[in-house]
Parts: C-alpha cells; structure tokens; sequence
C-alpha cells in the first residue's frame, strides 16, 4: 500500500459516482440507436457513419480519458489549472477566426470528420480556475475584490462565448453562482439578480413601458414610506434610476444583440406568439414526443414522433424526447433518479472535503450539470425557452461527452484524496 | 463545515428538490394526464391507409366477363396534416379551379379533420406519376390506389346495376363505409354488394415530417390485408342480352327471357338503355345527369318498375282460372256476334268470331268469349255467394301465379303492380257491381297493372304446367359451381296441371295459324300469344308472349314494344327471333332481323 504512489492516501474511487455515470453514458448510447433506428433500415452496431456508431467512440475514449485522469496525480489539475483556463480561452478566441458554423453557432473546430468545441472544456477549466481562485484568494486574505474576480474569471469567456453566437453555451456560466452561493456570496446580493432577472423577463413579455410603470408603483410606495429617512430615499432613487436603466437596457439588447431566431424563441416562451407552425413548431412537436409516451412508453425503438423527424435535433439537445416516448413516464423518473442521485452525491461528498479546492470544485462542476439537466429538459418540455444545450452524459455529441467525463473524473479523483 | 455553511448546503438541496418536483409534476401532466399528446402524436405519425380490394367480377352463365375492374387513384385529404401548400400547383396539375380546392377541403373537413376524405377521384395515370413525386410539396394530401368498374360490352346496364362513393346515409347507416368508400347503387351491384366488395384491408404507415412514408408501424401488426370481392356468375345470357338491346334499338319497351325450369332470368331488356361506362369514373356525376334529365328516360328500368295493361296475354290467365274452377271444359263453346260482348249500351268490340272453345278463343284473341268467361266466373253464385267472394277467388289465382306482389329476389326496385281488391270495387261503386262492371280485366284491360317480370313469370308457369320459381338473377357465387340456391323452392299456382296442356295447346295454335304466326320458328315449336295493350296516353302497346319449346321450354319470353301497335306486328317477330337465337345460337331469318333493327317507335 505505502509502495504504491497512486493508492497512497486512497479512499477508492467513488463507486457510486462511477455506476451512475456508466448508467447515464449507457442509457444515452441505447437512446441514440433508437432515434436512428428505422424498421426497414439494416442497422449494424459499428456503422461509423451513424451518430450511434460514432458515439460508440466517443464513450471508448472517453473511457480513456476518465482512466487517464484517474492515474495522474492529482497536484498536477490543481498546479495547472489557470494554464488550462488560458489554453481554452485562447482556443475559445482562435475560433472566432478558424472555427466553423453549426446551427448559427461559430464554436466549432473541425479536424477532419470530427467537430470540437472548445466551449465545452472551457466550462472544466473555469470550474478548476475558480476552484484554484478560491483555494489562494481565501487564504490570502485579500476578500475584497474577491466576489468581482470571480465574476470577471466567468465573464470572460461568456464574452467570448457570445461573440460565437452561442447564447445557450454562454448563459451555462451563471451556474457558478450555485457555488458563490455556498462559498458566502451575499443573499441580498443574489436577491439583486433574482429581482433584475425577475425584470427582465418582465420587459421581455410586456414592454418596457409596463416595466418603467411597475418600477415606479413600487418606487412610490417605498418612498412614502421612507420619506423622513433621508439616507433610505436616497437609497431608493438611486435604485430607481438604476431599474429604470436596467429595463431600457434590456429592451435594447433584445431589439439590438439577440438574432431574429433567438427572439422568436423568446417571444414563443413568453406566450406572446403562438403560431403552431412557427416558431414553437419545434417545442409543440417535442412536447407531443414526450406526452404520448404515457406511464410505460411506447416501447423501445417504437416511438414515432422522434424517428419521424417531428422533433429536431433528437440524437443531440432534444434527446430526452426520445426518452420520454419510448420509456414514458418510467424513463423520466430514471433519469430524473440518476441525475439527482449524481448531482446530490457530489455536493455531499463536496462538504466531506478536507481541502476546500476539491469542494469549489465540486460545487462548479454540479452547479454545471444541474443547470444543463434542467435548462435541457426544461426546454423539451416546455417549461424554459429553447437554448441548445446539451444533456449531459446523454446527448450524442464528442466534445460534450469528453468534457463531462473529464469534468467528473477530475471531481472523483480530487475526492479519493 | 460550520452552521453559515451547512445552512447553504441545505438550501442548494432544497432548491433543487424544488426544481425537481416542479419538472417532475410537469412531466406526469404532460405524460400521463394529458391525453391529448397521444392523439396528436398518432395524428402526426401515423397515417392510416385504407388498402381496397378489387370487387368481385360479374360473368354471365357462360362465363362471358360482363364485369372488370380497371386501376385508378384517388387523391385524398386529411384536413388536420394540411399545411400550407401551393395551390395554383394543385389546382394545375388537377385541373381545377382555387374554388373548388377550397369547397373539397371543407367539405372533408367536415366529414373529419383526422379521417381521409376523398378529394379528386379517379386522377389519370400521368398525373399521379407527377403528384407522386411531388407530394412532399402537399402536406396532408396522399394517393390511394382504387379500383374502376368496366365493361367489356355496353349492355345489361339496368339490371348490373352501377358502383358510385357512398352517401352520407350509407356512412350512418353501416360503419362499414368510410367517406370515399365506393358502394353498389343498384342492380347486382347493390343486391350483392355484400359478396362483391370483399373486405377493405389496412395499413398503419409512419410518416415523416416530410409527408414521406416510412415504413410500416409496429412491424405491420395492426395491418390488416384487404380480401378481394367475390365474383359472381349472373343468370343472363351475355349474347341474348345483347341481341335483345341490338333487336330493341330505337324503341321503348321491355323484353324479360326465364328458363322456367329454375327461374333464372336469361335476358332483361328496359330500352332505352346507356352504357353503363358512362357512370364510371370522374365523368359519372356529369353523364348521370345527362342521363337523368334525358326525356326518353333510359335510367328507368321498363322491365321492374313500368307497369302496363297486361293486354290479351292475360286471357291466358282467366282461361285458365276458368278451366280451373270449372266454368268451361275445353269443350265449352261461347258464341261471337254482332261485333263483340254488349253490356248495356257498351261495346266491348271483336270481330264476329262465330263459335269458339278455348284453343280457338286463344288462338284468335276472342275478347268476347274472354268476357263471358270472365262475367261467368264472377257471377259463379254456386260457389260463391257474392261477387266480392267471386271476385277475391280469382284474385287469389292471379296472387298464385305471381302478380300483384314483388318476388324480392336479387332485383332492384321491383314494382309490385297492382290487381285491385274487391274491396276497392265496393269503394269505386259503392257496393253495387257485378262481373260486367269490371269486365274488361277479363281481356287485360283495366285496372289491371303488371310489369313486365310478372308477365315472364306468368309464362313460366304456364312453361312448367303449375309452378313458377322465383325469377331471379345470379346463379352461382365464388365460383361456377357453387350454385346459388337460395331461389330453389318451386312456387304452385293453384291451377291444376292438366289445364295447362289445354291453354299451351290454344297458344300453339295462335302460332301455327292465329295471331302470331309470326313466331313461327322453323324446327321448334313454338307457343304464344299476343297481345295489344290499350293505353290512355297514346298508341297501343305491342306485346307477345312466347314459350318454346312446347313439350321442353328452355325459355319463356314476354315482349312489350311501346306504341307499337298490334303485338302481331313488332313485339311477335322480336320475341320469335330472340327464341330462335337462344336456341339455335343463329338467326336464319336474316331479312326480318333487319327489318326490326331498323324500326322505330
């Protein structure tokens, strides 16, 4: 035991963790053959020109990448960690100029048959900046500016994120504030967000004249009742104007930044069209996949609406449609169970860290895939707007299946120490 | 982890048990509550497409194709998989116009927005090529494949019968039909629609979103094969149909030809006729109209639904009922004189016959010894104490030989004729009359009204020497020896088989040397009679019954040429050589045979 350098100080690797990935990884190549699958087609297991056969590829090497860093010490992410963070913005940049468009999103570098996208490690390599960041940043002592760094170590590369046109990609980053939140951020603090978020939206489906009327309703009730408090109505106004700015703001970067599509997806979530062959064609189509599945599905290989090409992009961000028809109910609560169950097991395990890296680590990487879990199957069926992400484990997709693994293996590495 | 931290770890948990359980409530209302997910899956998906089998081929009883089928397509609709598509295309490819795109579409719609609906029928082979190909371009739209009646030779339109899309009655009446089904309207094809139209099949395909099939669903578990119709062998005689329509060409009436053996009817001739191609395929609607409003009436089958006078041939009847009731014996003789039977003032004219028993009354269509035979028979005050009585059994003899009543077999729309009761005589004269007031039934004049098919069958049962069987019109079905024998059962005329050879023998007489030595055929002997139907509307009708052979009749013909005059002079020669090409399958009396061809009435 002493001899062997890896097993040194080891626990074992977290078995749990390991099956539900397997379980997940599993459940999403079945689920891929299934969308391809046509009854009259002859479908063999290794046609590497199918999105299956592919991503039986996908998963051999990322199985190799998982035991890669499962031998590694573990020293060598936490010393490394703002290379890679540099090494990925710079890909992220040299994208813009050499990447490659897929559907409307320049963030892809294609070698040969395959695409990647640099995108998705970034979303690792922030995960263990951040972990790095806080791991020195508390310890120093210098708290100050702590909160603004951190924000500003996400925002760069949501920035770039949005020069390649990928929204859904960039807004993944908000995520970190799940482990901002545990970290200390303050809640009135997040409260703010929730409130400008809340406003937003606001603006987003009525307009901005309704927004600057609410804003003023509640501006006039919190100054009366301030009135004789000279430094609360201060308070008040400046909040006041700062609102009023806010929802101006928005209504230009929606009429100014957002691409015709994205709006019609915005306007479509807010209710304000609902033209069935429009834009909410494709979420009408994906609700019906999923709905029509009932409590056991139609069986496996026996759902229509997704092979059928009545849903979009069914291997890829719409896959839990294929899910929920053929599984139904059942396969809902399956997936449901394991990504909970994985979600839950990190962030428990997070708190039993004895070095707080691997824990804002943790806290990253699940704040990751509870966003990505939610926003994706919250936009198949119905309950967020339409943002192409992907679901994690399960999506067919090369770089999004390499990302994860190296994003969860480095969390059970860091926790077998 | 101190108490600040906990407290965190605890709210990230719960907000995302939060998170959880709304999605999760979500899910179970989208996929288990809400079952109208389902419905439009299936609407989306699947399309269900009705395989029709071919319908059952009619033959003649030798086996002549009377009945095919042709391949055809339709184009049909599903309102609810409409998408917007380019009409101007539609409606150049169809040859329609925007209008009627947009009346078919509502008509469908209303029939079901998820059930196809017919929308163009019958679409040329050319252009279903093109609209294949292109019916990615025409959402909702898909083309089944049908079949087409057709008919090698343009005759026996009346009793065949045609095949048109189903009414929406039919649709209530039987789930059976779907909107577009085709149905048999009348003839064989309606009285053996059952049998003809087989059993529609279907096909559960996927479609994509492209409208593009893609196979079957579920490996075709739910599909089921569509059974092609049954054909049927038809007692018509294929070339005797059509001699008779080529013989009544240019002139109205009715031929109707039985073996009296089974009561399979050999020919049934109403003219005028139509082809019955005429109504098929698109052009149906247009040349049924055209058929309709036709004032020669060619739709109306003279040989079921007209009803006549019987005229003279009904003598035969009443001598018989004579002889049966004993009113005369073959020997009885009645004297004609001073130009015809006088009751008061009113004369029912003859021609000064002299003395006659019944052959030589048959044999020269004495309406004075009808009339006195028919007065005796209902003053019989031996028999019968009133002349209602008298009356009522007489008419029971003509019920027995088949008149005034629909035989209901595999005809379409009989006409039950019409021998009024005694009762309506008590009406009509208010209780006084006697057998001179309705005398002139005893010559088949008057009230009496018969089609056709009765008369035929009347002679049948003369043919038989008592007994008629049912006349009806398909012989086998599924194949040639599977006989049809639901019309077996041998019907008796209360009439006594011996008075039968007496009246045959007055009916060859009229051959031999009587009114209708027209029929005379060489080689066979021939029985007839003819008559001349008075009719109020114009000239008389010009009948003739015939039976041939006399000791073995393979036929019994009843002819009716409309306002043709003496049934010595057009209906005698037809129904002579329709016997004759039955018989020997060849007419020698060329010279005759186009002389009839050619007259017009």
């Amino acid at each position: 035991m002493y001899s062997d350098s890896i097993k040194r100080n080891s626990k074992g690797f977290d078995a749990r963790l390991i099956v539900y990935y397997l379980a997940l990884v599993v459940i999403g190549w079945i689920t891929i053959y299934s969308t391809c699958y046509l009854p009259d087609a002859k479908m063999a297991f290794f046609d590497f020109s199918q999105p299956y056969g592919k991503q039986l590829i996908w998963i051999g090497t990322s199985l190799l990448i998982a035991v890669a860093i499962l031998l590694i010490d573990n020293k060598i992410l936490q010393h490394y960690a703002y290379y890679f963070y540099i090494v990925c913005l710079l890909l992220m940049v040299l994208v813009l100029f050499i990447g490659t468009e897929i559907s409307g999103a320049k963030a892809w570098i294609k070698i040969g048959e395959f695409s990647i996208q640099p995108t998705e490690f970034m979303k690792v390599a922030t995960a263990l900046a951040l972990a790095k960041f806080f791991n020195e940043g508390k310890t120093s002592g210098e708290k100050k500016y702590i909160w603004l760094i951190a924000i500003g170590m996400i925002l760069v590369p949501v920035l770039i994120i949005m020069l390649q046109h990928d929204a859904g990609s960039a807004l993944v980053f908000a995520s970190f504030f799940i482990l901002f939140y545990r970290e200390g951020m303050s809640a009135e603090f997040l409260f703010f967000c929730l409130i400008a978020a809340f406003l937003a939206i606001f603006t987003l489906k009525f307009n901005e004249t309704y927004a600057v009327a609410l804003l003023t309703v509640v501006f006039l009730i919190l100054f009366i009742k301030d009135r004789t408090q000279k430094k609360k109505a201060r308070r008040d106004i400046i909040l006041y104007v700062v609102s009023i700015v806010f929802v101006f703001s928005v209504n230009i970067l929606y009429e100014n930044v957002f691409e015709p599509h994205q709006k019609e997806r915005i306007d479509t979530i807010m209710g304000k069209t609902s033209d069935p062959k429009g834009a909410d064609f494709n979420l009408n189509q994906s609700k019906i996949a999923i709905g029509s599945g009932g409590f056991f599905g139609k069986g496996y290989l026996k759902g229509t609406q997704t092979k059928l090409k009545f849903v979009p992009e069914q291997s890829t961000d719409f896959i839990f449609c294929a899910i929920g028809e053929e599984w139904g109910f059942m396969g809902t609560l399956v997936v449901f169970a394991l990504y909970i169950a994985l979600v839950v097991r990190i962030l428990s395990l997070s708190e039993k860290q004895r070095t707080p890296f691997a824990r804002y680590y943790g806290y990253g990487i699940a704040g990751i895939i509870i966003f990505h879990f939610f926003i994706n199957i919250g936009m198949t069926c119905g309950l967020v707007p339409i943002i192409g992400i992907p679901l994690p484990f399960i999506s067919y997709g090369g770089s999004s299946l390499w990302a994860f693994t190296t994003m969860l293996f480095i969390f059970i590495k860091l926790n077998d120490n | 982890m101190s108490a600040f931290e906990k407290k965190r770890y605890y709210v990230v948990l719960v907000l995302l048990g939060v998170l959880t359980l709304v999605y999760l409530v979500h899910l179970f209302n989208i996929q288990i509550l809400n079952k109208s997910y389902k419905q439009k899956a299936d609407q989306n998906a699947l399309r269900y497409i009705t395989e029709h089998p071919a319908r059952g081929l009619i033959y003649d009883r030798n086996d002549s194709l009377l009945v095919y089928n042709d391949a055809a397509c339709d184009l049909m609709v599903v309102p609810n998989e409409l998408r917007p598509f380019d009409t101007a295309e539609l409606c150049k490819v169809l040859d329609i116009t925007k209008e009627d795109v947009e009346k078919k579409i509502e008509k469908a719609t209303k029939y079901s927005k998820i059930l196809p609906s017919l929308f163009e029928q019958q679409i040329s082979k050319e252009d279903y090529g093109y609209l294949q190909e292109k019916m990615y371009e025409f959402p909702g739209f898909f083309v089944q494949n049908r079949t087409l009646r057709s008919y090698p030779n343009p005759i026996a339109a009346h009793i065949l019968g045609y095949v048109s899309e189903v009414g929406e009655e039919e649709i209530e009446n039987d789930p059976y039909y779907k909107m577009g089904d085709y149905i048999g309207k009348s003839g064989i094809e309606k009285a053996y629609e059952s049998v003809l139209r087989g059993k529609k099949g279907k096909r559960v395909v996927l479609v994509d979103v492209h409208n593009r099939e893609m196979g079957s669903y579920d490996n075709g578990a739910e599909d089921e094969v569509a059974v092609p119709g049954t054909s049927i062998w038809c007692t018509l005689d294929m070339q005797l149909q059509r001699y008779g329509e080529e013989l009544m060409a240019n002139k109205r009436g009715s031929i109707v030809a039985i073996e009296p053996k089974t009561g399979e009817i050999l020919c049934i001739i109403s003219s005028p006729s139509y082809d019955p191609n005429l109504l098929v395929g698109k052009a149906r609607p247009k040349n049924y109209c055209d058929l309709l409003e036709d004032p020669k009436k060619p739709l109306f089958n003279r040989a079921l639904m007209a009803s006549y006078p019987p005229g003279s041939t009904f003598k035969l009847a009443n001598g018989l009922i004579g002889l049966q009731e004993g009113i005369i014996s073959a020997g009885t003789v009645y004297s004609c004189s001073g130009g015809g039977y006088h009751i008061g003032s009113h004369v029912v004219h003859c021609h000064n016959c002299g003395g006659l028993n019944i052959y030589s009354a048959i044999q020269r269509s004495c309406n004075t010894y009808f009339c006195r035979l028919y007065y005796n028979i209902l003053s019989n005050r031996k028999k019968y104490k009133t002349v209602q009585d008298a009356y009522n059994a007489w008419l029971d003899y003509m019920h027995s030989m088949g008149f005034a009543q629909k035989y209901e077999t595999d005809l379409p729309y009989e006409l039950k004729g019409s021998i009024p009761s005694a009762e309506y005589f008590d009406k009509k004269y208010n209780g006084h009359w006697n057998g001179n007031t309705v005398v002139s039934m005893g010559i088949g004049q008057g009230e009496a009204a018969v089609t056709p098919l009765q008369m035929a069958n009347m002679l049948a049962v003369i043919a038989n020497r008592g007994y008629y069987i049912k006349p009806h019109v398909v012989k086998a079905i599924g194949s040639k020896d599977n006989r049809n024998t639901e019309y077996d059962e041998k019907i008796y005329s209360k009439i006594d088989k011996r008075h039968f050879e007496t009246v045959l023998q007055g009916m060859r007489q009229v051959v031999t040397s009587g009114t209708g030595r027209g029929a005379k055929i060489d080689g066979i002997e021939v029985a007839g009679k003819t008559g001349t139907a008075q009719n109020p509307h114009g000239r008389d009708h010009s009948v003739f019954a015939l039976i041939a052979p006399v000791n073995n009749p393979q036929i019994v013909i009843f002819c009716l040429v409309e306002n043709a005059g003496f049934g010595a002079t057009v209906a005698c020669p037809i129904a002579s050589l329709m016997a004759e090409y039955y018989i020997n399958r060849e007419v020698k009396r060329t010279d005759l045979e186009k002389n009839i061809k050619e007259m017009r009435f």
